[in-house]
């Protein structure tokens, strides 16, 4: 290594590498969940199959390696743990206890813990609104701090719901990823997290707007399933899913579905944009709306790490597919809906990275593809038919 | 001009590998997905035409339609795009191969001064030595690898980093490459060849289980590479083929070995769902195996795989469990209905019946033991119905009705009901009939209801029950006629019947008064023969009957009126069955696998290493000219987001800036 020469001013010249950026908090972070994952093991390991286990470790590292890229990750994580840890504890292990326990039957049972994500995130919409009209750091505050605790609610509720399916019998227990209704809350609460993993990156707070009224669309869908339909039933899991596939499989689809999403809400951000560029050259909009650049460039983030996803996520499904219905690929509805969405996105990305095409077609397309992606994800439920129907509508 | 081949194949190549037909292509797989899956596929013909009508249904199959994924121009198309992208592979490989491992030190100042991002400095500062050290410190400590070569005029420093990026994208397109091969190799691309050449052919007719297959229809092990077929198997039993389909039709491939299903059970939930099915298998197989058998048990989820085939637990079924039943005659008269037909048959077979009213098949097509329907007061509740029986019942002339019965009473509103389903068509939903039950028979209504048929007898009860009206008039024979006849229509077509004939018969301005007579004689006559029925019974009737009878009468003659139309002679009562399932085993065998498993790794890999590594290169150009330093820093990047990128340019910028103690000469 060279020495700094005395003539010059010391400057962070020298990239740290990965590890020597770690710090004393990093290494609380990785002992703390190491510690929780051990303790999770401990307690549920009856409940696992050796592959689960494998998935519980690689779950581990994610979310140790997560923490460090990612700091803001670890109150959240912790939040929820802690949350989920109380609704637990409260519950024992009695299914019926929340019918008197004042704080599980408000609060912490899954339940309660959805309605709760769900008031927040209509929360969040609204000061996202106000702060879109009347650019206000508090108003900002609370739209974000407000998105937050949604998306701590929503995913604690899951985690609870996930013991709850234990409590209703053993044979009953499942990761609440097996149907449209669990999904559904999995779907939202990706996205509201993706959209502040970039908003704290990037600085893209203004595109929140967009991104809340489309997840307050998706609660309001939510919300008709729960009381209209009554979905929120816990039911047991069919032979074709009980396998240890599901916990990887859907996950991964669904951090695809909530990056396109995102990607679309971007998409229409940097269309309001470029628009008001020409027709109202410095006005609201621009003083507004993070610059096209960036709005581009976190589209192409988004849509990259949807891509990726899917990608895994698809192949996860056809070797789950090869081992329940004895082949990777059955031209089964959603199989071939999920391969559109593929190829769509992979034609795009094609477009972008071999010709340069950039700019307002390329914000079209991300746009317009979210029907695609809602097609494969809904339409098919709603429409056709097939193996892969256990969220049908 | 002469237009040479190689010139030829050279465009032919460049048109092959060109970018817009591999997205052409990807668009075109994309539509026909989409038809796939709006058009349902692989229905029988006439399914088809029914929904097409027939110009459209010939128009469709010529374009291979119904049955877009294995059509010859999509397999053309699949096969076109792994042509494509090879040759695209081939043209780029060695440039990529030779980019990732060169440096690029022989670098004109100009083709720098015009990249993306470039600077140029000129310095007093001799020191290059000094200057060279620190940014190449600069370059490692920013994980770039870098070469220095000393041209005398010039050094250039050219270093890169995450130049296995483009790996990503060679990865990435053979990966495709080998999941497509490997899906054509697993596809029934070779069923189809073999037919083509008229080496097998395809059986369509219905063949009961275990009647002699043609040989043309049969397929040796190995005679192709990859199949997957199918078997129900009832237990007990042993297979050494499954039935592979095709083209509406089936072919049977031999196994070298033999499955044997020892056991099937399905277990269920607490609330009946099913919660596994479970196949107990034993595979015989002399030349691998000799005498000792292997045991397997196989479920959903958690196949066997055996010297390469894979058996899986894919469907379930009545496998011929075996049924005692009990045929209630309906239209018979009251001597004939107490000697009920007892019957027995298993599920799968027939049982042929020859009456009065000519020849009837009764076909016993399935017995299901769990029946797990809705509640009726609410939508969410289930409730296990027992088990049931359905059968098709076929007349003479072929005409078919469909019975669907439950053999446990239903329970509604407190009363329990024997329930039969009947439809003519498999497009109809069932139309039920709920025969009220006594003492756990359907015996007391049946009889009833023959009873009734018996006009003779009808006549003589009415004669000992007269009432006092009707002994002091003349009107006697009269009303003993009306009550007659009411009893007849009644049987005939129910209170419609009835109503028909007052309209008939009666003048308009007394058809309401007349009607409501009718009603309440005929009421009163069902009563009468209904309360001479639980005489017979033994009853005590002559206090009059009880509230449950009352309400049995109003069941029993509401399930009078659906009788007429219920089409079956007779209700078929389940008594007791002896369950024998059978299990559905799909064995697959493929050449595939492998080529499919590299390309998933390759192909996530791929991917990863595309868009989360960054290719970059940074040259710093230095030369001594008239005793000063000029310098030129350049960079390009392949990523897509040129700002971190730029972030690391500028911060070389800054660095190069402080060591040489001026600003640049020329900002890109
Ligand atoms: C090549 C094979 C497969 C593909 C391409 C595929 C694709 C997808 C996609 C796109 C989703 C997103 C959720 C949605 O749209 O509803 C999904 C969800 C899901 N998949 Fe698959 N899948 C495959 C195989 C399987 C298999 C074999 C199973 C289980 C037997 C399975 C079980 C599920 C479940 C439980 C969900 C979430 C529940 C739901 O959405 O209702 N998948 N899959």
């Amino acid at each position: 290594m060279m020495s700094i020469s005395n003539s010059m001013p010391i400057k962070q010249w020298e990239k740290r590498s990965f590890w020597q950026k770690l710090t004393v908090f990093d290494a609380i972070w990785g002992l703390i969940v190491t510690v929780g994952s051990g303790y999770i093991y401990m307690s549920y390991r009856i409940y696992m199959d050796s592959y689960e286990v494998a998935i519980q470790i690689l779950a581990t590292l994610t979310l140790i390696i997560w923490g460090f890229y990612w700091k803001s990750v670890r109150p959240f994580i912790l939040a929820v743990a802690t949350l989920a840890m109380v609704a637990l504890w409260r519950y024992g292990i009695d299914s019926e206890l929340h019918k008197g326990d004042l704080l599980l039957r408000y609060f912490l049972e899954s339940q309660a813990a959805f309605m709760w994500m769900s008031i927040f995130y209509i929360g969040a919409t609204f000061f996202y609104l106000c702060d879109f009209l009347r650019k206000s750091e508090i108003f900002w505050r609370t739209a974000t701090s407000l998105l937050w605790i949604a998306t701590v609610s929503g995913l604690t509720g899951l985690l609870v719901r996930w013991r709850e399916s234990y409590l209703l019998g053993d044979d009953i227990g499942h990761i609440p990823v097996s149907n449209l209704y669990e999904v559904f809350i999995l779907f939202i609460l990706i996205t509201g997290l993706l959209y502040l993993f970039y908003e704290n990156r990037y600085r893209a707070r203004a595109v929140g707007v967009f991104v809340t009224l489309v997840i307050s669309g998706f609660v309001v869908f939510l919300m008709w399933y729960t009381f209209h339909r009554q979905a929120y039933h816990i039911q047991p899991l069919m032979p074709a899913l009980q396998s240890y596939w599901m916990k990887v499989h859907v996950p991964a689809n669904f951090i695809g579905y909530g990056a396109f999403t995102l990607a679309s809400m971007f998409g229409i951000a940097f269309l309001i944009r470029s628009g008001a560029e020409i027709h109202f050259p410095n006005g609201f909009i621009e003083r507004v709306l993070p610059p096209l650049e960036l709005l581009d460039n976190i589209m192409y983030r988004a849509i990259v790490l949807g891509f990726s996803a899917f990608t895994v996520a698809t192949i996860l499904g056809a070797l789950w597919a090869a081992e329940a219905w004895g082949g990777y690929w059955s031209w089964d509805p959603k199989e071939t809906w999920a391969l559109i969405v593929w190829l769509n996105y992979a034609a795009w990305l094609h477009l972008r990275l071999t010709k340069g095409w950039n700019g307002a077609p390329m914000a079209w397309w991300a746009v317009i593809s979210i029907f695609i992606t809602m097609f494969a994800f809904l339409g098919v439920n709603i429409f056709l038919s097939g193996l892969h129907s256990y969220g049908s509508l | 001009m002469v237009v040479s081949w190689r010139s030829i194949i050279w465009v032919l190549l460049e048109v092959l590998s060109s970018m817009n037909l591999a997205i052409i292509l990807l668009v075109i797989i994309a539509i026909a997905s989409v038809i796939g899956t709006v058009l349902q596929q692989n229905q029988p013909y006439p399914n088809y035409v029914r929904k097409l009508g027939p110009f459209w249904f010939e128009v469709f199959r010529c374009l291979g339609l119904y049955d877009v994924y294995s059509s010859i121009w999509f397999i053309c198309i699949l096969a076109f795009l792994v042509i494509s992208i090879s040759v695209c592979l081939y043209r780029q490989v060695p440039v990529l191969l030779l980019d990732m491992v060169k440096f690029h030190t022989k670098i004109q100042i100009e083709s720098l001064l015009n990249l993306q991002q470039s600077t140029e400095w000129l310095s007093i500062d001799r020191n290059t030595k000094q200057i060279l050290a620190k940014v190449t410190g600069t370059l490692i400590s920013h994980n770039y690898s870098w070469r220095s070569q000393d041209y005398g005029t010039h050094q250039v420093v050219a270093a890169v980093k995450g130049r296995y990026n483009r790996l990503g994208y060679l990865l990435t397109h053979i990966a495709v490459v080998l999941i497509i091969i490997g899906g054509l190799l697993d596809s029934d691309f070779w069923l189809k060849l073999k037919e083509w050449q008229g080496q097998i052919a395809v059986e369509r007719r219905y063949l009961p289980f275990l009647s002699p297959i043609p040989q043309i229809s049969k397929l040796q092990p190995g005679a192709i590479p990859t199949f997957r077929g199918n078997v129900m198997l009832p237990e007990g039993n042993t297979t050494n083929f499954v039935f592979l389909s095709l083209h509406n039709g089936f072919l049977v491939q031999e196994l070298p070995f033999s499955i044997e299903l020892k056991d099937f059970k399905v277990e269920y939930y607490e609330t009946g769902q099913p919660k596994a099915f479970i196949s107990q298998i034993r595979i015989l197989d002399q030349e691998h195996l000799g005498i000792q058998p292997l045991d397997a048990i196989i479920q959903v989820n958690r196949p066997l795989v055996y010297r390469g085939y894979s058996i899986y637990q894919s469907n379930f079924g009545d496998g011929g469990s075996k049924l005692k039943l009990r045929a209630w005659p309906f239209y018979s008269d009251r001597n004939k209905w107490l000697h009920p037909l007892d019957l027995q048959g298993s599920v799968g077979n027939e049982i042929k019946l020859s009456g009065e009213s000519g020849d009837l098949t009764i076909e016993l097509e399935d017995l299901r033991l769990f029946n797990l329907l809705p509640e009726l007061d609410s939508e969410r509740k289930f409730h296990n119905f027992g088990p049931s029986l359905s059968f098709k019942l076929r007349n003479e002339v072929g005409k078919a009705w469909e019975y669907l019965n439950y053999m446990v009473p239903v329970q509604l509103e407190g009363r329990s009901f024997y329930v039969s389903g009947v439809r003519t068509s498999m497009e109809e939903p069932f139309r039920y009939i709920y025969i009220p039950s006594a003492n756990n028979s359907p015996e007391r209504f049946l009889k009833f209801n023959a009873c009734l048929h018996n006009l003779d007898w009808v006549r003589t009860v009415l004669k000992q029950n007269k009432t006092a009206i009707e002994n002091s008039s003349g009107l006697q024979r009269d009303f003993e006629f009306i009550r007659l006849n009411l009893i007849k229509l009644f049987m005939e077509g129910g209170f419609p019947a009835v109503s028909a004939r007052a309209k008939a018969v009666v003048p308009a301005d007394q058809l309401y008064k007349v009607t409501s007579l009718y009603f309440n004689l005929l009421e009163d006559t069902l009563a009468k023969i209904f309360i001479e029925i639980l005489r017979e019974e033994g009853m005590k009737v002559d206090e009059g009957v009880g509230e449950n009878e009352e309400v049995f009468l109003k069941d029993a003659i509401f399930a009078l009126t659906t009788v007429p139309n219920y089409g079956a002679p007779f209700y078929l009562q389940l008594q007791s069955f002896q369950q024998i399932e059978s299990s559905g085993l799909q064995v697959t065998y493929s050449t595939g696998t492998s080529f499919i498993h590299i390309g998933f790794f390759l192909l996530v890999t791929g991917i990863f290493i595309m868009f989360y590594t960054s290719y970059r290169r940074i040259w710093i150009w230095l030369a001594v000219e008239n005793f000063a330093v000029r310098l030129v820093l350049a960079g390009r990047t392949g990523d897509r987001c040129q700002s971190d990128f730029i972030n690391e340019f500028l911060l070389f910028r800054e660095i190069l800036n402080d060591l040489l103690g001026t600003v640049p000469k020329k900002e890109s």
